[in-house]
């Protein structure tokens, strides 16, 4: 396989927003492009389209260059072997569903296609869809549609804007199950930009952290969340993600999750023991003894290196690092704990862990 | 300008289809002319956007005899146009059906150019962004979601177009003159009806006329409730 995909991009608005970003991003899995609104997120993913131009920019995919301004390589987006998910599922109005998913598939020369509607139809769950006009679709369905589109054109690179933006609870919970399945089924890439934590935790392997214009943090996802020194603006929605196996079943219905370090008691599960199971631990979940706390009602209690403290946005709070073993966790504690407990780098604490967030 | 009490004469029949020849031509041009100006102040950021649109839509305030005597000025065998047309091969225009058919194209712009630009607005980029992401190139993107999804656009540029130049009189006198076959439309055989007071011919004629434009706009109010906006 030939590298991922490298993007160096500046773009300055008259606003004064100046997006400077130098990505070079894996060939494989899903890749979060995550930051609050107004990062510049979904700049970067116009611009790899080629929908929008970076005067000097360098865009290339593998072996194939897209952009290269200084040697006035500029490929059309109707060139780029990409497929696009728009916020909006956008689809074409006056076509009937299978209307729209051909759209693109027929513009692809036929030794280039690696899928058919059928396939991609039964992945995204849109059989029965397919005689209906466009506009008959609920949300959900419209961005299923939406997605399907966009794989028949055998994309080598899927660009996805926060797909699940626009969709209530409901739906995305109905559609998160189908990316996964993408990610699971198909080895097309996919560069996915969200503001929502909790979908970048379930469904990325990497995480690119944009913060006004820039790169602040980029790498494996379990590493990268739970580096302590991000900006403060992240530390509200501060948590790891560990990605542990179903090691086994209690007998008063506790499942048993075992991860590099440590293992976690949650609630009864239904998978098969040897499942791997993703879950999330938010920094504002975990709390911090010095001694093994005798007499509390919480099962997860973990021994536990410090190993970094920084400030956060919140007032009177700060975060902490700690390592389980080698799998670091992050807690939000307030600045007077940490001085009274005497919390620093080095110092051997209690973890107590009051919620797991399972993924999936 | 014979012919008894009754109903039309040779002479009006033959307006009547000069009338709709003229307007049939003039929708065809029409529709390729305004195309790509509405396509272009739908889409460009240029500054020269207001000026064009203000040039487009003269007509629409003007009387019709102040473009009628320009035209007649400029195509005359003297004007700047005139003598280019005549270095082409091309005789003069005035007083003939292609004179006519270019008054009547200019006049008459306005209402085909409004309604394609409110529906290509109305289209907006998003579509053609996708089309384009979908492997669809500049034609192919325009052809395959701009037209069909700017359709209401173009069924109301080509009717108001066919009504109005069928309504226009004032253009026509000027540029084409009173020429029976040739430029004498109903509009203008109705004037010299009742000049020669012959009322129940040009009642006739303008009953028809009134009828016409009736059907036609109820057609049109039926399929497209707002012709002179877009879709959405």
């Amino acid at each position: 396989m030939t590298a991922g995909l490298r993007a160096r991009l500046r773009i300055g608005h008259p606003s004064g927003f100046v997006l400077d970003v130098d990505l070079d991003l894996p060939q494989h899995g899903i890749t979060a492009l995550f930051g609050h609104s107004g990062s510049g997120k979904t700049t970067i993913l116009r611009a790899i389209a080629g929908l929008e131009r970076a005067p000097g920019g360098y865009v290339a995919l593998g072996d194939e260059v897209w952009q290269d301004d200084d040697r006035g390589v500029f490929v059309p987006v109707h060139r780029r072997a990409l497929g696009y998910v728009f916020q909006e599922a956008s689809l074409f109005e006056h076509l009937s569903v299978r209307a729209n998913l051909e759209y693109g598939l027929k513009r692809v020369p036929a030794a280039e296609r690696r899928f058919d509607v059928a396939t991609v139809a039964r992945l995204l769950g849109i059989g029965d869809l397919l005689a209906r006009a466009a506009g008959q679709l609920s949300g959900g369905e419209r961005q299923r549609v939406a997605i399907a589109r966009a794989l028949l054109v055998s994309p080598r690179l899927l660009l996805m804007d926060e797909p699940l933006a626009a969709l209530d609870l409901r739906r995305k919970q109905e559609i998160l199950p189908y990316l996964e399945r993408l990610h699971d089924e198909l080895a097309v890439p996919i560069l996915y930009v969200s503001h929502a934590p909790d979908e970048v935790a379930r469904l990325a392997d990497h995480l690119v952290l944009l913060d006004a214009g820039r790169v602040v943090a980029s790498g494996p996802l379990g590493a990268t969340l739970a580096r302590a020194d991000l900006p403060p603006a992240f530390a509200d929605d501060a948590g790891v993600v560990l990605d542990t196996v179903l090691a086994g079943h209690e007998p008063d219905d506790l499942s048993r999750l075992e991860f590099a370090g440590g293992a976690l008691l949650v609630g009864r599960r239904k998978e098969a023991v040897g499942t791997r199971l993703r879950c999330r631990i938010h920094a504002r979940d975990v709390s911090l003894a010095l001694e093994r706390p005798q007499g509390v009602s919480i099962v997860n209690l973990l021994p536990a290196e410090t190993t970094a403290v920084v400030a956060t946005d919140t007032p009177g709070h700060v975060l902490v690092q700690l390592h389980v073993g080698p799998t670091p966790v992050l807690a939000r504690i307030t600045e007077r704990s940490r001085r009274e407990l005497g919390i620093a780098p080095g110092r051997r604490v209690w973890v107590q862990v009051k919620g797991v967030a399972l993924l999936g | 300008m014979t012919g008894g009490a009754g109903m039309m004469d040779a002479a009006d029949l033959r307006a009547v289809w000069l009338t709709l020849k003229l307007a049939g031509v003039v929708t065809l041009l029409l529709l390729l002319a305004a195309t790509p100006i509405a396509w272009w102040l739908a889409r460009t950021r240029s500054r020269l956007k207001t000026v064009v649109g203000a040039v487009v839509a003269l007509p629409l305030v003007l009387p019709p005899t102040v473009l009628g005597f320009y035209l007649l000025v400029a195509l005359g065998p003297h004007g700047p146009l005139g003598r280019l047309l005549a270095a082409l091969g091309i005789g003069p225009l005035p007083f003939t059906f292609g004179g006519l058919v270019l008054a009547s194209v200019l006049y008459s712009l306005p209402f085909a150019v409004q309604p394609l630009h409110n529906a290509f607005e109305a289209v907006g980029t998003r579509p053609l962004e996708v089309a384009a992401t979908l492997r669809a190139g500049p034609w192919d993107r325009f052809w395959s979601v701009a037209v069909p999804l700017a359709r209401p656009g173009f069924l109301a540029a080509a009717v108001l177009g066919f009504a109005h130049t069928i309504g226009e009189f004032g253009v026509v006198l000027m540029i084409g003159g009173n020429i029976e076959g040739s430029t004498r439309v109903v509009s203008v055989q109705i004037y010299d009806h009742v000049e020669a007071l012959e009322y129940a011919q040009a009642h006739w004629l303008a009953a028809g006329m009134l009828a016409f434009s009736f059907a036609v706009l109820l057609l049109l109010y039926t399929f497209n409730p707002q012709p002179l906006r877009g879709r959405r």
